[in-house]
């Protein structure tokens, strides 16, 4: 039988299933973060059960941590408290931890990749729902819950039904200024939040495969927002190239059999897929989100929609409770809208290239009055990278901020966060309800259009921009 | 985890869709290293007015008719966006043990069952046939019967439902989901020695 990549990664990682249980899955790697792991550590201790493989996971801190003032105690104590659990729990356990201090710290999902520490074919977990990123390599990677956290530490496995399987395919090629953020929320757009549940989504077609690894993450990183359980594209020579060398990658002869491997994980040609989608690259503008779910976007040459506009009942109230919430009336031009905020940075879009993206065009620019820009890059690798290219300088004569690493305002924890009403361009994945903020009003988009709206004070149309 | 029995209880309405767990439990409250307490913020920024105290009496579980419910009857895809399990504790801390919508967000839906919380899928018709009985009867109780899959209400708006066999009898015995896995130590460790051999460089 022809068999998916999906199906080919569940069996070779399928255990066993006992009587009246689920089948259970191995898990090759367990990321962590400060937030979803102290309660899994306390259950583990209160039961008297070991991390079973410690070297399976790598734990960063990065959804509490400060974007400025990194040498300060952090001012919350709540958050210092979480902080200083995640150092204890890993000190305890032996795990891997790029603590505050360390040179490789970040966003879990953008310093696992920096590492090499997740290959083609594995399955990977991490109690976060945009663990989907890692799909980008041809692995089966999903967010968990934190009991199931404390279930891989214990067990290395995990009950798991089978999901379903949906192909996304995106053929052509992307007009200029669009991106792997405007894949992602163009598909969106069309499988609405729920439209992916019960599936894994596999991206292929030209305009995926043309795609830098960077791009990929990005793609693959929403599937949750699509309601997917996981999102992955085939590995090729690019993602091959991309871990090659680095610090968890597999050395010598191993390289050769490992990449081999991976090779043979593909989905086999002709595999049949329960639910197949198709989208046109050429038909992709730059998108912008203009309600309260990622599914509530157009292109930024639209207007935002009314909600008789919807045949769908739910749909056409859900219009109407997010136009209230954004403070925005039907069929204005999605370019009228004006900003307070722009935030480039997350693990949907802190990477390098999102970086010289935006630098691009923010460029000779300056950030319009009354308008706060912030630069997070994903992790002091990035921000490096970024420095050496000068690209930090592109920002800050700009008038953008230049901060240390962190999911930052992305969700709002660590103190970086939007006041009520402000309205803010935002690379990140979720623009519900006080995401950013309490009141807070968040447009989804790429790091170009936000560095374009920074210097606009509103949206701007960049694919006119030659 | 507590097993689950079979209950009578006040069902409340929340008539909204997409649901996300940002807005079950906003970030503000994830810092906390405990299990525990979360129920306090459940709905925090609806529930609540601006000063995050006194209660927002526009908001559906702020009336009194539901004052005490245990099933919550809520539109489709509840609990999309993270993973955050604090989002079943404050659930299950403010104290509902049962959910009722036509469909949830799969990482949500797992945590559910992991904290001793039911959550029941039913068509559109049905959650439509539901909304409109506790919209005619605020404060109408439903008898939840997981053993039998059955929901039975005062207007005849009775059900069956589908569960994963499993999900039912952990919840049933309450039992310990690690502990039902360990059960199976024999066999992870005998697939962990072939997965070292067949993948040597995950180890190395």
């Amino acid at each position: 039988m022809k068999k998916t990549m999906y199906d080919k990664i569940w069996d070779a990682h399928f255990v066993c299933q006992a009587d009246g249980q689920a089948p259970l899955l191995y898990v090759d790697r367990h990321l962590m973060h400060e937030v979803t792991s102290p309660q899994a550590f306390e259950g583990l201790r209160n039961a008297n059960r070991k991390v079973r493989n410690p070297h399976s996971i790598l734990a960063t801190m990065d959804h509490c941590v400060p974007t400025k003032n990194r040498d300060l105690p952090i001012a919350d104590p709540i958050a210092r408290k979480q902080i200083e659990t995640m150092a204890e729990n890993c000190a305890e356990n032996g795990l891997n931890l790029y603590d505050m201090e360390s040179p490789d710290n970040g966003v879990i999902h953008v310093v696992v990749p920096e590492h090499g520490f997740v290959h083609p074919g594995m399955v990977v977990v991490c109690g976060d729902s945009h663990t989907a990123t890692h799909g980008a390599f041809g692995a089966l990677a999903f967010g968990i819950g934190t009991s199931e956290v404390e279930h891989v530490m214990a067990t290395q496995t995990l009950p798991q039904q089978k999901s379903k399987t949906m192909l996304v395919k995106v053929e052509g090629t992307l007009s200029k200024h669009c991106t792997a953020k405007d894949i992602a929320l163009a598909i969106i757009g069309v499988t609405g939040t729920a439209g992916g549940t019960g599936y894994v989504m596999e991206y292929a077609g030209n305009a995926i495969e043309a795609l830098s690894m960077e791009g990929r993450m990005t793609v693959c990183n929403m599937a949750i927002e699509a309601g997917a359980r996981a999102g992955m594209i085939a590995p090729d020579q690019k993602t091959f190239d991309f871990i090659e060398g680095k610090e968890f990658a597999p050395k010598g002869e191993q390289w050769d059999q490992a990449v081999s491997y991976w090779k043979s994980i593909v989905s086999d040609e002709g595999a049949e897929y329960d639910t197949v989608l198709t989208l046109k690259a050429e038909d992709i503008s730059p998108q912008v989100t203009w309600g309260t779910s990622p599914e509530q976007v157009v292109g930024v040459n639209e207007v935002v929609p009314a909600p008789a506009s919807f045949t769908d009942a739910g749909k056409s109230l859900a219009c109407e409770g997010a136009l209230k919430y954004m403070d925005l009336e039907a069929n204005t031009k999605m370019t009228d809208i004006n900003i307070d905020y722009v935030f480039l940075g997350s693990c949907t879009n802190g990477r390098i290239e999102d970086f010289r993206d935006a630098a691009q065009m923010a460029k000779g620019t300056t950030v319009a009055q009354g308008v706060t820009a912030i630069a997070v890059p994903g992790s002091f690798h990035v921000k490096i990278q970024a420095e050496k290219e000068g690209l930090d300088k592109i920002f800050i004569d700009a008038g953008w901020e230049w901060r240390e690493p962190g999911c930052s305002m992305c969700l709002a924890m660590n103190g970086d966060e939007l006041k009520d009403g402000q309205r803010c361009a935002s690379t990140s994945n979720r623009n519900f309800e006080g995401r950013q903020g309490k009141g807070g009003r968040t447009h989804l988009v790429s790091p170009a259009m936000a560095a374009a709206a920074a210097a606009a004070g509103h949206f701007v149309d960049i694919s006119k921009i030659g | 985890m507590e097993a689950y029995k079979k209950h009578e209880s006040i069902a409340a309405l929340m008539n909204r869709s997409n649901v996300d767990t940002d807005q079950i439990i906003p970030k503000q409250f994830l810092k906390k290293v405990e299990r525990s307490g979360f129920g306090v913020h459940l709905f925090h920024d609806w529930r609540y007015n601006d000063d995050g105290v006194t209660e927002n009496p526009d908001f559906e579980l702020n009336k009194a008719a539901f004052k005490g419910a245990k099933v919550l009857v809520v539109g489709d895809n509840f609990g999309c966006g993270s993973s955050r399990e604090h989002a079943p504790w404050a659930i299950a801390d403010y104290g509902f043990n049962t959910i009722i919508s036509t469909s949830y967000a799969d990482i949500f839906y797992s945590n559910c069952f992991k904290n001793g919380i039911l959550a029941i899928k039913v068509s559109p018709e049905q959650l439509a046939a539901l909304m409109d009985e506790i919209n005619a009867n605020e404060g109408a109780s439903f008898v939840v019967d997981l053993e039998q899959q059955q929901v039975t209400t005062p207007a005849g708006n009775g059900f069956k439902f589908e569960v994963d066999p499993f999900r039912k009898d952990n919840l049933l015995g309450g039992f310990d989901d690690i502990g039902l896995t360990l059960k199976q130590g024999a066999e992870i460790t005998a697939f962990e020695e072939k997965h070292k051999q067949n993948f040597p460089w995950l180890w190395a």
